[in-house]
C-alpha cells in the first residue's frame, strides 16, 4: 500500500507516481489522505488499482479516470470524474457541481447529493446519485444511464438525445424535448443491475422510479420547433 | 410595339433593400428558418488592406532579398510547458472539424502542414487516426461539446487547445446539419446518424475565468505539464479576454476575428457578431503589454489571413504567429473554377460557394459523401498547401527585409500606417501622410 500525504507531499508528485504505472502494476492500493480540497487529484490515472481518499477534493477528482476505482470518503467539488472513460468513482458525501460530465463510461456514485449539471453532456457514464440533484442535470446528455434515489432540480434533461435518467423522487420541471417514457424489460434490467452495483439494498424496486428520455423533437431544425431553440 | 414614354426613370435599387436583401426577406418568408452557411463575414470590413508598410530608405537600412537572413520560425508554449512546440513557420493551421471535413481534406491539411515544419490543429469531432498520423505537430482541441474527447488523444496530442469561442461566432456553439452526421461522424460523436446536431455554446464543467484556471490546471496534471496549453476566443472583449486568458495560465492564446471562416453557422450571426481582427490585436497585445507577458507567452491570430502581407501585418501588430482555415481549404481546392458547372447545379458558382454546411462540396473537401470526398487527391492537395504556405513565409519575409528587419518578429507598428481614419484608429498605427493616431495623438 502507497500513502500519499498530501498535507507533505505536493500534488504533482502524486499525479506523476500514478501516471507512470504500467497496467501490470502490483501497486494496486494507493491511499491520499489530507486531501485539503486540492483540485486535480488523481485525474488521468490508466491502470486498475484501487485509491482511498481520506477527506473533501476540490474539482475534476478522478477527471477522465480509466480503470482506478477511485474512493472519496468525504465532499466533491465542480466535476468529479468529468470526462471519466472506465472504472469507478464513489464519493461518500456530496458533489458539487457538473459531478460526471461528459463521462463516457466506468461508474460514479455518490452517497450524498448532487449539484446543478449532474451528468451535463453525458456520452455513455452510468450514475447513481442516492440524494436528489440539481437543476439543469444530464442537459445534452448523449448516452449512458442516470440514477437518482431522490428528487430531480428543474430542467432535467434539456435537449437530451439518446441517455436514460431515472427517478425515484420528484422531478420539478423537465427541459426542453425531454419526456417521461415508459420502462421497457431492458430499461428495468439496466436499473436494476445499478442499483445492485452502487451497493443499494434489494427493497429498491425499478417500479418506484420514472423514465425520462428524448422526445427526439428537436433533432432536426424545424420552423415548428422555434419555441424550443 | 410599346414606346418607352419619354424621361422615364431607369430601375433604381435600394441601397437599404437591395437586391441581396430582399432575396433573404423572400427566402426566409418561404422557408421559416435561418440561413445557415459556411465561410466567414463576407461584408466589407476595415482589415489588412487598410494598412501599408513604410519599407526602408535614409532613416532606415534594408536587408538583401534572398541573401541576408530573415527568421521565420517561432516557438510556441515557452511560458509553462516542459515541451513547447516549434515551428518553422508562423503560419498554422487553424482547427476544422473531421465532420465539417473530410478524412482526405484533413489527411492534407496534416501534409501541407507537415511539409513546412507547421501544426494543424483538430476541431469539433475529435482526432482521427489519419489526422495524428499525418501532422507532426498537431494541436488538440478542447471544446464545449467534449465530442470524441479521451486522455489517450490528449497525450498523443502535441498540444492542447481550449476553445472558448470562434470569431464567425462568439458566443456560440457548433452546428453540424444532418448531411453531415455520416456512421463514422456519429459514432465518434457519440450521436444518432443523420441529426442536425447543435454543440454546446458553454464548457460543461467551468464557467468563468477562475474555474478556467482550474481546468487549466486539470489538463496539465493529466498531462504531466508537457503540453502547450492555448485558450482560444472569438473576438469580442479582447483586452479583457486576453488578460484573462494570461491569468489564467495559457500558454498561448489564439484570437480569431469575424472575418473567420465556420463550416456552418448562422448568417446573421457570422455578419453581425465579433470584431474584425484589425480591431482586435492590439487590445489583446496591449493586455499582454500591461501584464509584462508580451512575447512570454504568444498570440496566434486568426480571420482572414490570405497573403505573406497579412502575415507581416499581424506580426507587425504584435502577432507571434497566425492561423488559416478559409484560404487552406482554397488551396487544397475549394471553389475551384474547374469545378464552375458543378457549382452552378448547386446554385452558386465557383468563388462564392459557401454551402459548406450541405455536405455536397463538388471539391470534396466539406463533405462526409464517400463519392464527392474521394475526389481529392490527398497528396496532391497536400502539396498545393505546402507551396502556399512556402509562397505566404516567401512574401512576409520580403517585406520584412525590405523593413529592414531579420526575423519576421522584428517587425512593428512603427512600420505600418493606415489608408484610412477607421484602421487607424483600430490598429493604432498613424494615417499615411500624418502623425495622427485617432484616439492616442491629437
Ligand atoms: C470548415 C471549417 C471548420 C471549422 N471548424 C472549427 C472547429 O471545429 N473548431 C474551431 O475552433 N474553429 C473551427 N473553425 C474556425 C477556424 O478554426 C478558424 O478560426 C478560422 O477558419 C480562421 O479564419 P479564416 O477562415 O479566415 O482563416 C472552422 C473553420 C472552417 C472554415
Amino acid at each position: 500500500m502507497s500513502i500519499f500525504d498530501l498535507a507533505k507531499v505536493p500534488l504533482r508528485e502524486l499525479n506523476a507516481a500514478l501516471h507512470s504505472l504500467p497496467p501490470s502494476t502490483n501497486e494496486t492500493h494507493w491511499v491520499v489522505t489530507n486531501p485539503g480540497g486540492k483540485h486535480a487529484i488523481a485525474c488521468g490515472v490508466d491502470a486498475p488499482i484501487t485509491i482511498d481518499i481520506e477527506g473533501h477534493v476540490g474539482y475534476y477528482c478522478g477527471g477522465m479516470n480509466k480503470e482506478a476505482t477511485i474512493v472519496v470518503s468525504g465532499n466533491a467539488g465542480v466535476g468529479v470524474a468529468e470526462n471519466m472513460m472506465s472504472g469507478e468513482v464513489r464519493v461518500k458525501g456530496d458533489a458539487s457541481q457538473a459531478a460526471g460530465a461528459t463521462g463516457r463510461g466506468g461508474l460514479l456514485v455518490i452517497d450524498g447529493n448532487a449539484s446543478a449539471r449532474c451528468g451535463i453532456s453525458m456520452k455513455g457514464i452510468d450514475i447513481v446519485v442516492k440524494g436528489s440533484i440539481g437543476p439543469m442535470s444530464a442537459f445534452m446528455a448523449q448516452a449512458g444511464n442516470l440514477v437518482v434515489l431522490g428528487d430531480a432540480g428543474d430542467a432535467l434533461g434539456d435537449s437530451i438525445y439518446e441517455a436514460r435518467l431515472f427517478v425515484r423522487g420528484s422531478v420539478a420541471g423537465l427541459g426542453a424535448d425531454c419526456i417521461e417514457k415508459e420502462m421497457s424489460a431492458e430499461d428495468k434490467s439496466i436499473l436494476k443491475s445499478l442499483l445492485k452495483r452502487a451497493d443499494l439494498n434489494e427493497s429498491i424496486s425499478p417500479d418506484d422510479f420514472k423514465m425520462f428520455g428524448s422526445a427526439r423533437r428537436l433533432y432536426h431544425f424545424h420552423i415548428d420547433n422555434v419555441d424550443a431553440y | 410595339m410599346t414606346v418607352p414614354p419619354p424621361h422615364r426613370t431607369p430601375p433604381r435599387f435600394s441601397a437599404t433593400f437591395s437586391p441581396q436583401t430582399i432575396a433573404e426577406i423572400q427566402r426566409a418568408a418561404a422557408t421559416g428558418i435561418y440561413d445557415i452557411r459556411g465561410g466567414g463575414a463576407k461584408r466589407a470590413l476595415p482589415h489588412f488592406d487598410d494598412l501599408l508598410f513604410l519599407g526602408a530608405s535614409i532613416s532606415r537600412y534594408p536587408l538583401e532579398g534572398y541573401r541576408e537572413k530573415c527568421g521565420t520560425d517561432v516557438a510556441l508554449g515557452t511560458r509553462f510547458a516542459k515541451k513547447p512546440i516549434k515551428l518553422k513557420i508562423p503560419v498554422t493551421i487553424a482547427g476544422m472539424s473531421f465532420g465539417a471535413l473530410s478524412a482526405p481534406a484533413k489527411e492534407a491539411l496534416g501534409r501541407g502542414a507537415s511539409a513546412v515544419g507547421t501544426s494543424t490543429t483538430t476541431g469539433d469531432g475529435g482526432m482521427t487516426a489519419e489526422e495524428r498520423s499525418h501532422s507532426s505537430i498537431l494541436v488538440y482541441q478542447y471544446l464545449p461539446s467534449r465530442y470524441g474527447m479521451n486522455p489517450d488523444d490528449l497525450r498523443r496530442a502535441d498540444a492542447i487547445e481550449i476553445v472558448i469561442g470562434q470569431g464567425a461566432k462568439p458566443g456560440g456553439g457548433g452546428m453540424l446539419l444532418g448531411q453531415k452526421i455520416s456512421p463514422r461522424v456519429a459514432k465518434m460523436r457519440t450521436l444518432p446518424e443523420g441529426i442536425d446536431q447543435r454543440s454546446a455554446c458553454r464548457h460543461p464543467d467551468w464557467t468563468g475565468p477562475d474555474d478556467l484556471e482550474i481546468k487549466i490546471e486539470e489538463l496539465r496534471e493529466l498531462t504531466d505539464w508537457e503540453k502547450p496549453i492555448y485558450v482560444k476566443v472569438g473576438a469580442s472583449r479582447p483586452y479583457y479576454d486576453t488578460a484573462l486568458a494570461a491569468k489564467s495560465g495559457a500558454d498561448v492564446i489564439v484570437l480569431d476575428g469575424m472575418q473567420g471562416g465556420t463550416a456552418a453557422t448562422q448568417e446573421v450571426f457570422i455578419e453581425n457578431v465579433g470584431l474584425p481582427l484589425l480591431a482586435a490585436i492590439r487590445p489583446a497585445v496591449q493586455a499582454l503589454q500591461d501584464l509584462g507577458l508580451h512575447r512570454k507567452l504568444q498570440l496566434i491570430v486568426s480571420g482572414g489571413v490570405r497573403t505573406g502581407a497579412d502575415v507581416a501585418k499581424a506580426l507587425a501588430l504584435g502577432a507571434d504567429a497566425v492561423a488559416i482555415g478559409t484560404a487552406a481549404l482554397i488551396a487544397l481546392g475549394d471553389n475551384d473554377p474547374q469545378l464552375q458547372a458543378e457549382y452552378e447545379k448547386l446554385g452558386t458558382v465557383a468563388g462564392a460557394y459557401d454551402d459548406w454546411q450541405d455536405g455536397l462540396d463538388p471539391a470534396g473537401i466539406t463533405t462526409q459523401d464517400p463519392v464527392l470526398a474521394a475526389r481529392l487527391d490527398p497528396v496532391k492537395a497536400g502539396r498545393r498547401l505546402a507551396n502556399y504556405l512556402s509562397v505566404l513565409t516567401l512574401e512576409a519575409q520580403t517585406i520584412a527585409r525590405a523593413c529592414g528587419k531579420s526575423h519576421l518578429h522584428n517587425l512593428e507598428p512603427e512600420d505600418l500606417v493606415a489608408l484610412s481614419i477607421e484602421a487607424a484608429a483600430m490598429a493604432g498605427v498613424p494615417l499615411a501622410g500624418t502623425n495622427w493616431i485617432p484616439g492616442i495623438t491629437q
